[in-house]
């Protein structure tokens, strides 16, 4: 279990409400080559079972995440991920470079599926070309885990996830947020700066869902499950579909502490079940 | 100050046009400790309409009674389905979040106008309470459209002098805040202001032309509340600025408005 990046900053702001060791690990925010302001306000509208966000990567840079981020993280008793993204291969090549040298960091997400910013990723994401291109690049020089983010933004997710599997991937998470649009029909004005914007929440739940029962029958690397998740039985239903661990997001906005709760949740449900390992669930739906 | 998570129980409610007060009780524990300016945000159901929490303003804590006060504007889908909220609800909050209005120091008695306009009054009672128990002077220019938006009033009286004003003239001085006689008066040390963004460049014009101490208490949509999804943010002359976290309070000199 681990906690999906840009909803979770840096780990500490939700170190009042929960104890950090009680998790998998946590992915940081989204970090790239150079500081990025991100888009302008207002950035996020709320939607049926769901929100907008169109925050676009703002974060101060690797440079400063090595710097001052870094030694406060590594202390954390959780296995700290950071989730990289950028503009160009030589981008995501140099920032995921910066990263390795890190002791305490063992895997890096590549977030090739960002559609909040012009070139932020989501472009090299929804073609399998552009993915083996910016993950081949990536594989030559970072050697540890290499995790690839998946947008969910396109036709076949499964070919996408399999460009990236014989690109050299470690293993893939799904889904990233699906592009949407809120508008305020008394204004006659969208709700974002950027009008559109990444569609999280309970309500693209069924579509994760869906993609990861997809991708897993597609890859023999493990495929992370995420959309949607904020209780145990959510989490469960993704291992069934073919997840080997999962990510949770936006409900951590709405529950500063659901993370641990889906944990022994799940704990719960093993027992429940008399399942001794929880891998065991891993693609074991009947059908 | 620590944020945590606590289930309330909602002990007593009083309504007007367009606005509810909501007192929440703590039945076990005392509540968190927590300053004017900061906010709470609260669960409002699992409906779809109402995904997010929404965040509230402290109006007043009573310590004693373990008893936190909400002034909530009925605005939405969210506030509604708050001010339709039976007795004995049980409320999941979380606080105190964000950064507080900055008290004066209290060896040095000083003369501060709290300015709020609409349900921007709400914090604003928190904030001269303790001005108030610190041997400050508050006073407090309070503005609405009509009379109906100027609630609460015997409650602030407790704690300084009232000034109002409104919109239609059914009650103080007909105009804006910023037509009430009182700024022209003798200069407050400090100036604490919350209340619609048009309202609050108007009373930072003020003070940057007499060269006041101001703050505001800004107040864009948000989601997490705590720092982490970075939705809210304000471009200031640092950049951009979460309002949750390192807001809702800033000073007026922090803000790239145009004033």
């Amino acid at each position: 279990m681990l906690t999906a990046s840009g909803t979770f900053g840096y780990g500490r702001e939700y170190t009042d409400f929960i104890d950090l060791s009680d998790l998998g690990g946590i992915i940081v925010k989204g970090t790239t080559l150079h500081p990025r302001e991100g888009n302008a306000y207002p950035r996020m509208a709320e939607t049926p079972s769901g929100m907008l966000n169109a925050v676009g990567l703002q974060n101060k840079g690797v440079d400063y995440f090595v710097e001052h981020i870094y030694p406060e993280v590594s202390q954390y008793d959780t296995r700290v991920l950071v989730n990289v993204s950028g503009s160009t291969v030589d981008d995501y090549v140099a920032c995921a470079e910066k990263i390795q040298a890190l002791d305490k960091i063992p895997a890096i997400e590549l977030n090739v599926s960002c559609p909040n910013v012009k070139q932020g990723g989501m472009a090299f994401g929804v073609s399998c070309e552009g993915i083996a291109s910016v993950v081949g690049a990536v594989r030559k020089v970072y050697h540890k885990h290499l995790m690839v983010k998946l947008s969910p933004n396109v036709t076949s997710i499964a070919d996408i996830a399999m460009a990236a599997e014989a690109a050299g991937a470690d293993s893939v998470s799904l889904i990233n947020t699906l592009l949407g649009m809120s508008i305020d029909a008394e204004k006659r004005r969208p709700r974002l700066s950027t009008v559109t914007g990444g569609l999280s929440g309970a309500c693209v739940k069924p579509v994760a869902l869906r993609m990861v029962w997809q991708v897993a029958k597609a890859v023999k690397i493990p495929v992370i499950g995420l959309g949607g998740i904020s209780s145990a039985t959510d989490a469960i239903e993704f291992l069934l579909a073919g997840a080997s661990a999962v990510q949770i997001g936006t409900a951590n906005f709405i529950d500063p502490a659901v993370s641990v709760k889906v944990v022994r949740g799940i704990e719960d449900y093993c027992e429940r079940h008399h399942i001794e390992a929880v891998s065991s669930l891993t693609g074991a739906l009947e059908i | 100050m620590t944020k945590r998570i606590i289930d309330l129980r909602l002990v007593e409610k009083r309504e007007w046009p367009q606005a509810v007060l909501l007192k929440l009780r703590s039945d076990v524990e005392p509540l968190p400790e927590a300053a004017p300016g900061q906010f709470v945000q609260v669960r409002v159901d699992q409906s779809p309409a109402t995904y997010l929490r929404r965040p509230i303003s402290i109006h007043f804590i009573d310590r004693e009674r373990r008893e936190l006060w909400l002034l909530v504007r009925k605005v939405g889908a969210g506030t509604r389905a708050m001010a339709d909220w039976p007795l004995q609800t049980r409320v999941n909050v979380v606080f105190p979040l964000g950064h507080p209005y900055t008290l004066p120091k209290a060896s040095k008695k000083e003369r501060c106008l709290l300015v709020g306009g609409g349900i921007g009054l709400a914090p604003l009672l928190y904030l001269g309470k303790m001005l108030h128990e610190q041997g400050h002077h508050p006073m407090f220019l309070l503005g609405g459209r009509s009379a109906d938006d100027l609630i609460q009033l015997n409650e602030f009286e407790q704690y300084g002098e009232l000034c109002l004003t409104t919109e239609d003239g059914s009650a103080g001085i007909k105009g804006l805040v910023t037509a009430h006689p009182v700024l022209q008066g003798p200069s407050p040390d400090r100036i604490y202001c919350c209340g619609p963004k048009p309202m609050m460049v108007a009373v930072a014009r003020y003070a940057r032309q007499k060269g006041l101490w101001c703050e505001v208490s800004l107040e864009n949509t948000m989601a997490c509340g705590i720092g982490a999804c970075l939705c809210c943010v304000e471009d200031t002359v640092e950049g951009h600025r979460c309002v949750c976290q390192e807001g809702p309070v800033f000073n007026i000199n922090q803000l790239k408005w145009q004033i």
